[in-house]
């Protein structure tokens, strides 16, 4: 880094090296584009361990928080490798403009994909490793004995043959001087004493006293406030607005459309204000021809897109399967449907940006803090460099602040039309929140397999329907036509298969898609996993059993599902009126599995009894907080099963608000009982893998209770309540 | 107008009609009460009216006026509020952003049901929470009562 030591705050900059490259104190990193190169490679050191002469240790934090717990559990992978006393260990947020200004250094902030852990572990740990070396290095110094009788523990750094010891603050000055060693081992996990500890989060205490800041809360002096109301039809433009009558209201300063008038905003000295006449603007908006969209047309769409002969061939396809099918003795096949649905974060959508002479500064929740700033600088047209972006607690995130250039963009572009100057908070309704989302992609799946006479899945065709976040979203060329992330879980089947033929055709609408909790793998194990049932109670066998017997001996599916099936006591005979389903899955690096016991009463009321929720993610950091995401899954799984849907009518969103997108409540959340099964050897994420199988072994427990079997989203529809 | 607000008294001029959440965030700048969706759908903007919890985002200021309002701020002053103990004891919180109005609505069951079942948690937490701490806050509340939940709601 290039930032000389702070000697004003007599702090010590100890240790920031990298995985290859070297990157230390007082080291300044090339502006060229090789070095950009190599900093944006998500394995570079991304953090600074400081010390401070009171033994404190800092460890800073790169990417977001949202409530998912890595503020805390990333840091603790530092501190472990570290040897620090973890009751002197501050965390602190990366300051995003610093990151910038280098070159990226501290790698990716993006904080999506379950992958805050399992792609930084590594060079978070070697950030740690390479501090407690230089301390060792300045401490053998210090008192002239050799470096390998040293020993680090809890903070202290001791020397057993000759009495010393000494606390880290001691150490700083003179650590930060020591060469910065290019190689250090890494901690066999048997010697791990923070990393696998369910230390206490850090934010949690100011979350329970209102002192947390997330991006509504940012308040600065001669800040005014924005409403907006954006096209209801997505793709819409201005048209005419009238407001005449909006414009006399109380503290009303402007009323102005933005961003190629896709949105009308009216600026107030109070959000109320601004929103109560926002309301009384009358306006007239062209829908640019998206306006007869609904349900029913993307429905046809889709089903042509199961149909299309120039579907995209999965790579993993193999053998002949149209030759299997034909000799199979049964042959099942079902097609299976997923809705939209939206993200809704209880923080709705938001930012506050402004701009000075030199500075553009921006205060806003969201999961890619350095995306923020490409994107309001993009906005401007001025450099990112020359964009402060302030960190705050993101107030739910589920892949909806990852980067949507939404919001953060209209807020600068609003506070480009203000004097110089003048913040300006940017806050969206609920309701245009739920009508303006990145939406968890509309997918359709047909699925075909045959068995032999020995129930032997013999072939398997996949087709699926669905939007390409890839291409649609970031304008990446999908690779082969196949969308990665709408594939998932049929990549790679854990079932042993001779002949499997899996493609993906691509079904955009001009409905926005997104980034949603679990991404495909919220959806493809809805079928997936449905359907090995189907393959099963086919051939009379139990679900479990079936599922294994195609499983190859060394697959690590195997162990999880055996886990749920373990804890969930799969093998006795639940209560009388009482089913199970299972389901399994590898997602994020991850393997998970869950049990579903559930009964239906005669008016379609379903009781959750119990929920087994198994995850091996290899190792495990934080083990309350890896129970919570799991238990976080469970209100996902459920509301999607129950009531998830985003409707499409006359080219917009159908619902508005909580009471017309239903999620669950606590009444309705069930018992759940998280088993963590690490195998150790591998880093998977645990964020979004626990949601994954509990979609299909609802469905799957659904069916045992009533013999049928429900392929489309969400079940209200069909009569079904939880009770 | 006067608010009573957390023991302190504010004069503001505002309209009678702004809801009183809007007039606690931005013109009284106190932002632990947070809004989420504005039609008292959510719970978020929890704060207590004579000791009652009231979802302030539909509460129109005027009708807070001469009564004796609490904020998650003023829930307890200087030190911690049992509930707020009992949520870090519990790792509650993901996000955060919900639970001023957790803490809000459960502070408020235990004061008039210190012993409470699930049936009285199901019925008085309505909040809503969207990262899933549901069944943490069934079980600080439990602690909270020195309760214990009915199996199928632990």
């Amino acid at each position: 880094m290039n930032k000389p030591v702070n000697s004003t705050r007599r702090q010590f900059l100890l240790a920031s090296a990298a995985v290859s490259g070297g990157f230390a104190l007082g080291f300044s990193l090339p502006n060229n584009k090789a070095r950009a190169a190599e900093a944006a490679d998500p394995t570079r050191v991304n953090i600074w361990v400081e010390v401070a002469p009171d033994d404190t240790v800092t460890i800073r934090y790169a990417r977001s928080e949202m409530g998912q717990g890595s503020f805390t559990s990333a840091p603790q992978l530092v501190a472990d490798e570290l040897d620090a006393n973890w009751d002197q260990v501050k965390i602190v947020y990366v300051d995003v403009n610093e990151h910038l200004r280098n070159n990226r250094a501290w790698g990716d902030m993006a904080t999506v994909g379950s992958r805050t852990i399992r792609a930084s572990q590594e060079a978070l740990r070697t950030a740690g490793a390479t501090a407690r070396a230089m301390l060792v290095s300045a401490a053998a110094q210090q008192w002239s004995v050799p470096a390998n009788e040293i020993t680090v523990q809890n903070g202290i750094v001791a020397h057993a043959a000759s009495g010393k010891q000494s606390g880290f603050g001691a150490l700083a000055a003179l650590a930060a001087t020591q060469p910065v060693p290019e190689t250090v081992a890494l901690k066999d996990p048997s010697a791990w004493s923070i990393i696998g500890q369910s230390v206490p989060r850090r934010d949690i205490p100011a979350s329970t006293d209102g002192s947390q800041v997330y991006g509504i809360d940012v308040s600065l002096p001669g800040m005014v406030y924005a409403a907006i109301a954006q096209a209801p039809v997505f793709g819409g433009k201005l048209s005419t607005f009238n407001d005449a009558s909006a414009r006399g209201m109380r503290g009303i300063i402007d009323i102005f459309a933005i961003d190629d008038d896709s949105a009308l905003v009216v600026v107030a000295d109070n959000w109320w204000r601004a929103q109560q006449a926002l309301a009384r603007v009358e306006i007239t908006w062209d829908e640019r021809g998206n306006g007869s969209v609904d349900d029913a047309s993307i429905r046809a769409f889709f089903q042509e897109g199961l149909a299309a002969t120039d579907a995209a061939p999965l790579p993993n396809s193999a053998g002949d399967v149209d030759a299997a099918l034909s000799s199979a003795a049964k042959v099942l096949e079902a097609d299976y449907y997923t809705p939209y649905l939206s993200h809704t974060p209880m923080e709705p959508m938001g930012a506050t940006v402004q701009i000075g002479a030199d500075h553009v500064q921006v205060w806003t929740s969201t999961q890619s803090a350095d995306g923020v700033a490409t994107e309001v600088a993009g906005a401007l047209g001025v450099p990112p460099e020359t964009v402060i972006v302030h960190r705050v607690q993101a107030g739910g995130g589920f892949g909806r602040r990852g980067g949507t250039g939404d919001y953060g963009k209209q807020a600068a572009l609003i506070a480009a039309k203000l004097p110089m100057d003048t913040p300006v908070k940017l806050l969206w309704t609920r309701e245009e929140d739920t009508q303006h989302g990145f939406y968890r992609p509309l997918a359709m799946y047909r699925l075909k397999a045959g068995l032999d006479a020995d129930n032997k899945i013999v072939g398997w065709r996949t087709r699926i329907a669905s939007g390409s976040l890839l291409g649609q979203m970031r304008g990446i060329p999908l690779p082969n036509g196949v969308d990665a992330m709408a594939t998932e879980g049929f990549t790679r089947l854990p079932y042993l298969v001779d002949n499997q033929d899996h493609s993906y055709k691509q079904t955009p609408t001009h409905v926005p898609i997104g980034f949603w909790r679990t991404v495909g793998w919220s959806q493809t194990p809805f079928a997936r996993e449905q359907f090995i049932d189907e393959l099963a109670h086919a051939a009379g066998e139990d679900p479990l059993s079936f599922r294994l017997r195609h499983m190859a001996e060394d697959e690590l599916s195997r162990h999880i599902l055996q886990v749920a099936a373990d804890n969930a006591g799969w093998t006795t005979a639940p209560a009388a009126g009482v089913f199970r389903g299972i389901a399994t899955t590898e997602p994020y690096g991850s393997f998970t599995a869950a049990v579903v016991e559930l009964s239906v009463d005669a008016s379609g009321g379903i009781k959750v009894h119990r929920i087994v929720q198994a995850i091996n993610s290899g190792h495990v950091v934080n083990p309350d907080n890896v129970v919570a995401q799991l238990q976080g899954a469970t209100v996902w799984a459920l509301s999607a099963a129950m009531w998830g849907e985003i409707n499409i009518e006359r080219g917009r969103v159908r619902q508005a608000n909580f009471h017309d997108y239903r999620v669950l409540r606590m009444a309705e959340m069930p018992k759940v009982d998280v088993v963590l099964a690490p195998t150790g050897g591998f880093w998977g994420g645990v964020g979004e893998p626990g949601q994954a199988p509990l979609l299909p072994a609802f469905c799957n427990a659904l069916f045992a209770a009533t013999g049928k079997r429900f392929r489309e989203l969400p079940l209200y529809h069909q009569g079904f309540r939880l009770v | 107008m006067e608010l009573l607000i957390n023991d302190q008294t504010h004069e503001v001029d505002v309209e009678a009609e702004m809801p009183l959440l809007w007039v606690i965030r931005d013109v009284l700048d106190m932002k632990g009460t947070k809004y989420s969706c504005g039609i008292a759908q959510c719970g978020a903007c929890t704060v207590h009216i004579d000791g009652e919890p009231v979802r302030s985002c539909v509460l129109p200021v005027s009708a807070a006026v001469g009564k004796r309002i609490t904020t998650i701020e003023g829930l307890a002053q200087n030190v911690a509020h049992p509930v707020q103990e009992a949520w870090i004891r519990h790792q509650v919180p993901q996000c955060g952003y919900c639970q001023s109005g957790q803490i809000m609505a459960a502070a408020s069951l235990l004061q008039k049901i210190p012993q409470p079942n699930d049936a009285d948690i199901d019925a008085a937490m309505s909040n809503l929470c969207r990262c899933g701490t549901y069944a943490r806050i069934r079980a600080a509340i439990h602690d909270l009562a020195g309760t214990t939940p009915e199996v199928a709601k632990a």
